[in-house]
């Protein structure tokens, strides 16, 4: 990163604590609200663009992203509600998720079928497919996720509440964060991934198999979405319902675009899209101005186009050179 | 002539196929007959002439649909806003409808529809626009654009277009005007007709104009369109533009035919079943006909069948994916119908995705 | 002591339809350097990729360091000690060089990667073969001649013994070419054997100590530098006498018809590509511009065809200003174009012959009227342009994609010449094409210019330009250095203008 545009991130983080701590002064225990609902909506996004970063770095659009938190919420939420155990639902969610994961390597990258398609394939199958098996008598049976307290980090004012008094599957994406940075830049596995999604012919050369790191990456990565699905029913939620991804899949490629396809990039950049979900929820609660609601519902979805054609403007975030294209040995 | 007619069929018809049989198994597994369910299926679509009629009223705005996303394909732009294009063209199309009275049909109806296909116009070129100037990727957009289309028609039709007659609570506009309304001569829908024409027109555009040859060339080479000095950016603001006037021209017949209003909530889904549609009619508009009145009879007997035979309804929603995933991979089904890989144009979208 | 480093024994490998390459038998003894000699499609290449283990053959044997081996694939060889330097650098542009030299075999400590450990290696043997480079620098920001040695650099990280080099030295001026010659000596010395591809008679005289010449898929000659003659290496790589240069008449050059100014263009990343370029074409003769590929002739082009914003400066065609004008405009203007990549610009793969032969003017009468195609105008054009220009194919009506590289240009040429041209831009108009088309080609180029067109040649073989061009232009670094007559351009003269080196 440049140094005038690290000197201009310090100065936005500063400008941003500064404004958060005036609100708290003001009223804290709606500022402490909308955080804390900003970093739930952000956990999902945080989880759905390390699942499409992990994807594109390799060279895979995945657009499925959606289809697999439905299915993977369905299935975590079935699982529970037949066992009684979130464990064993959170474990099916990321199995759905792995196995989306891996259909979708086998489309694109087995059977060659354009990347977009295969996505669609995805989200049009689970819609069907979850829609078609749902039982609305079902219920989840047991209590969600509850809040853990981190000791006495959760005594802490504002960020207390905010960070370390979370459920387990939010601090799970925020180790992820960092497991996952670690892996992409410093690890064999990550030079690997980042050079087949920049020029596949040279790690072919070096005898790097470049269709079966692509198949690899695109299944585990699957298992991130999953995880985000079981987060969605059995932490953020606590049931199923049709559709209830709500777009959130398409969000968290945006949340990709704008953090750059790194896990940290991702998660400020899902922080501020979680932002504007958590504000909408609060209008919506307290009607403290007269806008409709469906216009704050347009929010985000508004937000999203703006970043992505901003992004593609500003020419410097740029994407993986082989992205998209399937590729064809020697 | 006929041998490639054949051989463009087999592998969508054997997609059908195969997507019926899987969906067979589904039936069995709620303990169901799949005879019952899929004689009954069929009886609701085709039984009799009531049955027709629900199967064209059915199969209308899926043509549209099915052109909106087959039309962009052409130029290799993949268009997923059908939903929203959709209901922006049903919204204001009946805003027209409703609003004005004292116009002759032949006045009213057809600025009814001209300003639905106006509204879905501005919808598709919006994502269109956007693709040319900055670069963003139309699937992102549209698909944003769809929620925000739903928002907005959801806010029309609850607030400045609401229904407020009688004790309406329900989010909808009030009907539309008889002049404004689409007439059936007999038996036949008007809508069906208009929905077969504007394919044909479809057609004819990208195969027989220097518009459509422009198109199709920005779709298969663009670097060489440009070279050619065809305005590259011009031609996929316009042609993302063309699809969403198609998405929403399929709204507009909605509700200024068989709904007779805007009513949010209805026609969901739409949007994707384009997708299935286009991709089984191999994005040629005039395939698009008969992919249409096929999905067009399954949800047409959908309710037949589930009076019946005791299937969801949701069933035929499973079986369009079924019948996609077998269209988008037609390696497995060309490997069991030991056939060879054609040369004919492709379909390749995911190559776009970025900047360049 | 090894006898064979690296040999084909009766080698054959056949793909769909092609006999790549037929019985083939070559030998490569340590400290010695092969040249294996044949123009396009003479199974040269397909013959290294063999001995890498990208393919394998269907016949024959592989033998590395007198063993009889059976590769599973490039790993195999390199952990064998084959090392392989492609004609395309596989490189990942934004990675270091490091990181790219290691790519593969990365060195790990505590299960990442070790890239200080990588750094020290990469410094210890830059500067053992006096092929230095910066470990950190990131190779897009790196000049061709540095990517190539990022490239032999990754062969000798893994302890190549042989090194293979495809057609290394297009990229690079003569004095950078002279460079890498010497570096590849400089290996032998240390026993390390070197095969060494080219369709480049002059450095397979100058550097070789055994040439074997393919042709069809077949070894059709071995011999040394000694024994050699340039244009005996020539028929042999052909089969028969081949025109060194092709026969024109004296040029009687008319008016000015393309008249560039100080132009200043651009590259994709904003950098000055075009330095102030002025020059002159006129009607009836034959402007060839050489130069070493990246010296700003693909933007000269662009920007002369309308493909490319012009920053700076001002073009003229027959007088009629048309600086940042549309491709279009610039083409109603009877400007022809042969672009330099054929399939990126030239074609379009699905569509027809028919279709493609109207690319340049579909939009117009009699093609269309009114915004309708007219197909049957069209249909009759294709076949009348087809034969003209002995395009070979079973009809118009099938896809582009079904020609072969030679006919698919002919059909583009065809296509810009079945108008009345002022001007003629041909941008490496025969690169990757047999014998056969590119004499073709060139007769049909030096007809345009007798019937008085203008031509701008640009090309990075240097032998195309001295045998068609009147006068001869040099590019170098975005600068026109000089402009010779074709009588006075020799290639040593020319060699030394294309590296900046000006008297």
């Amino acid at each position: 990163m440049k140094t005038h545009q690290r000197r201009l991130l310090w100065i936005a983080a500063t400008l941003l604590i500064v404004l958060i701590w005036t609100f708290y002064s003001a009223n804290g225990p709606q500022t402490t609200a909308v955080l804390a609902g900003t970093v739930r909506a952000a956990t999902l996004l945080a989880l759905g663009a390390m699942c499409g970063m992990i994807g594109e770095r390799s060279g895979v659009v995945n657009i499925g992203i959606e289809g697999q938190f439905l299915m993977s919420a369905f299935f975590a939420f079935t699982v529970t509600s037949i066992t009684g155990s979130l464990f064993m639902g959170a474990m099916a969610g990321i199995a759905t998720g792995l196995t989306m994961g891996w259909m979708l390597a086998a489309m694109a990258v087995g059977l060659k079928v354009d990347q977009i398609i295969a996505g669609t394939v995805l989200n049009i199958g689970a819609l069907g497919l979850t829609s078609f098996f749902y039982d609305r008598s079902r219920s989840l049976g047991v209590s969600k996720y509850t809040n853990i307290d981190l000791g006495a980090l959760a005594d802490l004012p504002l960020v207390g509440t905010v960070f370390f008094s979370r459920p387990p599957i939010t601090y799970l994406t925020m180790a992820l964060l960092v497991i996952v940075h670690i892996a992409l830049f410093r690890s064999v596995w990550g030079m690997r991934t980042r050079a087949i999604g920049e020029h596949p012919g040279a790690a072919d050369t070096v005898g790097i198999d470049v269709l079966r790191l692509r198949y690899l990456n695109v299944t585990l990565a699957g298992g991130f979405a999953g995880l985000g699905g079981s987060y969605l029913a059995l932490e953020a939620v606590g049931t199923f319902s049709r559709a209830m991804s709500g777009g959130r899949g398409f969000l968290a490629l945006a949340v990709m675009i704008f953090g750059r396809r790194n896990p940290f990039g991702a998660y400020a950049a899902a922080l501020f899209f979680g932002f504007t979900t958590a504000l909408q929820n609060h209008f919506q609660l307290n009607s403290v101005f007269d806008i409709p609601p469906q216009f704050v519902g347009m929010l985000p979805f508004v937000v999203t186009i703006i970043v992505v054609a901003l992004s593609g403007l500003m020419g410097s975030m740029r994407d993986p050179a082989a992205l998209g294209q399937t590729y064809e040995k020697g | 002539m006929s041998r490639s007619i054949l051989r463009s069929v087999a592998v969508p018809l054997a997609a059908v196929i195969l997507g019926l049989l899987i969906g067979a198994i589904l039936i069995v597994s709620q303990n169901a007959s799949p005879i019952t369910a899929y004689s009954s299926l069929l009886q609701g679509g085709l039984g009799d002439g009531d049955a027709l009629l629900r199967t064209l009223q059915k199969a209308t705005p899926l043509i549209f649909g099915g052109l909106a996303v087959a039309f962009a394909f052409k130029a290799g732009l993949f268009n997923i806003g059908g939903q929203g294009q959709l209901l922006v063209g049903a919204v204001f199309a009946a805003a027209v409808g409703f609003g004005v009275d004292g116009l002759p049909m032949f006045i009213h109806l057809p600025a009814a529809l001209i300003a639905g296909a106006l509204a879905g116009a501005i919808w598709g070129g919006i994502a269109g626009a956007l693709k040319a100037t900055t670069g963003a990727h139309e699937v992102i957009v549209t698909i944003m654009l769809n929620f925000v289309g739903g928002n907005l028609t959801d806010w029309l039709s609850a607030n400045p277009w609401k229904d407020n007659s009688g004790n309406n609570i329900v989010a909808r506009t009030p009907l539309v005007e008889d002049s404004a309304t689409i007439p059936t001569f007999g038996a036949i829908p008007v809508g069906f007709l208009l929905a077969v024409l504007t394919a044909a027109g479809c057609w004819m555009i990208l195969e027989r104009t220097t518009y459509g040859f422009e198109v199709r060339s920005v779709g298969q080479n663009r670097n060489a369109a440009h070279y050619a000095g065809i305005k590259v950016g011009w031609i996929m603001a316009s042609t993302m533009a063309v699809a969403g006037m198609l998405a929403a021209l399929g709204g507009a017949v909605e509700s200024l035919g068989v709904d007779g209003r805007f009513e949010a909530g209805v026609n969901v889904g739409l949007g994707f079943e384009g997708i299935t549609i286009a991709l089984l009619a191999r994005a040629n508009p005039l395939g698009v006909i008969p992919a249409a009145l096929l999905v067009g009879l399954m949800e047409a007997g959908a309710s037949r069948m589930q009076f019946k035979a005791g299937v969801a309804p949701e069933l035929i929603d499973v079986i369009q994916a079924l019948i996609l995933f077998f269209v988008a991979a037609p390696m497995i089904v060309r490997w069991l119908l030991r056939m060879r890989q054609g040369d004919s144009e492709q379909l390749r979208l995911g190559a776009g995705w970025g900047n360049s | 002591m090894t006898d064979l480093l690296l040999a084909a024994r009766n080698v054959t490998k056949r793909f769909p339809g092609v006999l790549a390459n037929d019985d083939i038998s070559v030998e490569l003894k340590p400290g010695r350097i092969l040249a294996l000699l044949g123009e396009n499609g003479a199974g040269k290449s397909t013959l290294v990729n063999v001995l890498f283990g990208m393919y394998r053959p269907d016949g024959g044997q592989i033998i590395i360091k007198d063993e009889v081996v059976d590769l599973h694939g490039p790993d195999d060889a390199i952990s064998r000690g084959i090392g392989m330097v492609h004609q395309h650098f596989q490189l990942v542009p934004p990675m270091r060089v490091v990181e790219n030299i290691v790519l593969g075999a990365e060195p790990t400590k505590r299960g990442l990667v070790d890239l200080d450990e990588a750094r020290l290696r990469v410094v210890e043997l830059s500067e053992r073969y006096g092929l230095e480079v910066d470990p950190d620098a990131l190779v897009e920001d790196l000049p061709v001649g540095m990517q190539q040695r990022v490239e032999i650099l990754k062969a000798l990280y893994r302890n190549a013994d042989v090194l293979i080099l495809d057609e290394p030295t297009g990229v690079l001026t003569p004095q950078e070419a002279d460079h890498l010659l010497t570096v590849l000596r400089g290996l032998t010395e240390t026993g390390v054997g070197i095969v060494f591809i080219t369709h480049k008679l002059r450095e397979v005289l100058a550097i070789a100590d055994d040439i074997v010449v393919l042709r069809e898929g077949r070894v059709v000659g071995t011999t040394t530098p000694e024994q050699a003659t340039e244009s005996g290496l020539a028929e042999m790589m052909v089969g028969r006498s081949v025109v060194l240069r092709v026969e024109k008449s004296t040029a009687q050059p008319g008016d000015v018809v393309l008249q560039v100014d100080d132009l200043k263009v651009n590259d994709n990343r904003g950098q000055l590509a075009v330095d102030g370029v002025s020059l002159q074409v006129r009607a009836g003769e034959i402007v060839g511009v050489a130069g070493v590929e990246g010296n700003g002739q693909r933007e000269l082009v662009e920007a002369i065809t309308g493909l490319r914003h012009v920053a700076a400066g001002a073009m003229a065609i027959a007088g009629k200003p048309l600086t940042n004008n549309s491709t279009r405009q610039i083409a109603e203007n009877d400007v022809g174009h042969i672009p330099e990549d054929r399939e990126k610009h030239g074609i379009i793969a699905a569509y027809s012959l028919a279709e493609n032969s109207v690319l340049n003017r579909y939009h117009r009468p009699p093609f269309s009227s009114r915004g309708i195609m007219r197909r049957e105008v069209i249909y009759e054009h294709a076949q009348s342009v087809v034969e003209e220009f002995d395009v070979r194919t079973p009809s118009v009506t099938v896809a582009a994609s079904s020609l072969s590289g030679g006919n698919k240009q002919k059909l583009i040429v065809g296509r810009e010449f079945s108008s009345h041209i002022k001007l003629l831009v041909a941008a490496q108009p025969t690169r990757g094409i047999d014998i056969g088309a590119i004499e073709f080609i060139h007769r049909r180029i030096v007809e345009q210019r007798d019937k008085g067109a203008a031509v701008l040649l640009v090309s990075a073989e240097l032998d195309e330009i001295l045998s068609l061009a009147d006068r001869v232009a040099v590019l170098y670094d975005g600068k026109l250095v000089d402009v010779l007559d074709a009588n006075v351009a020799t290639r040593e003269k020319v060699g030394l203008l294309m590296a900046g080196i000006t008297d």
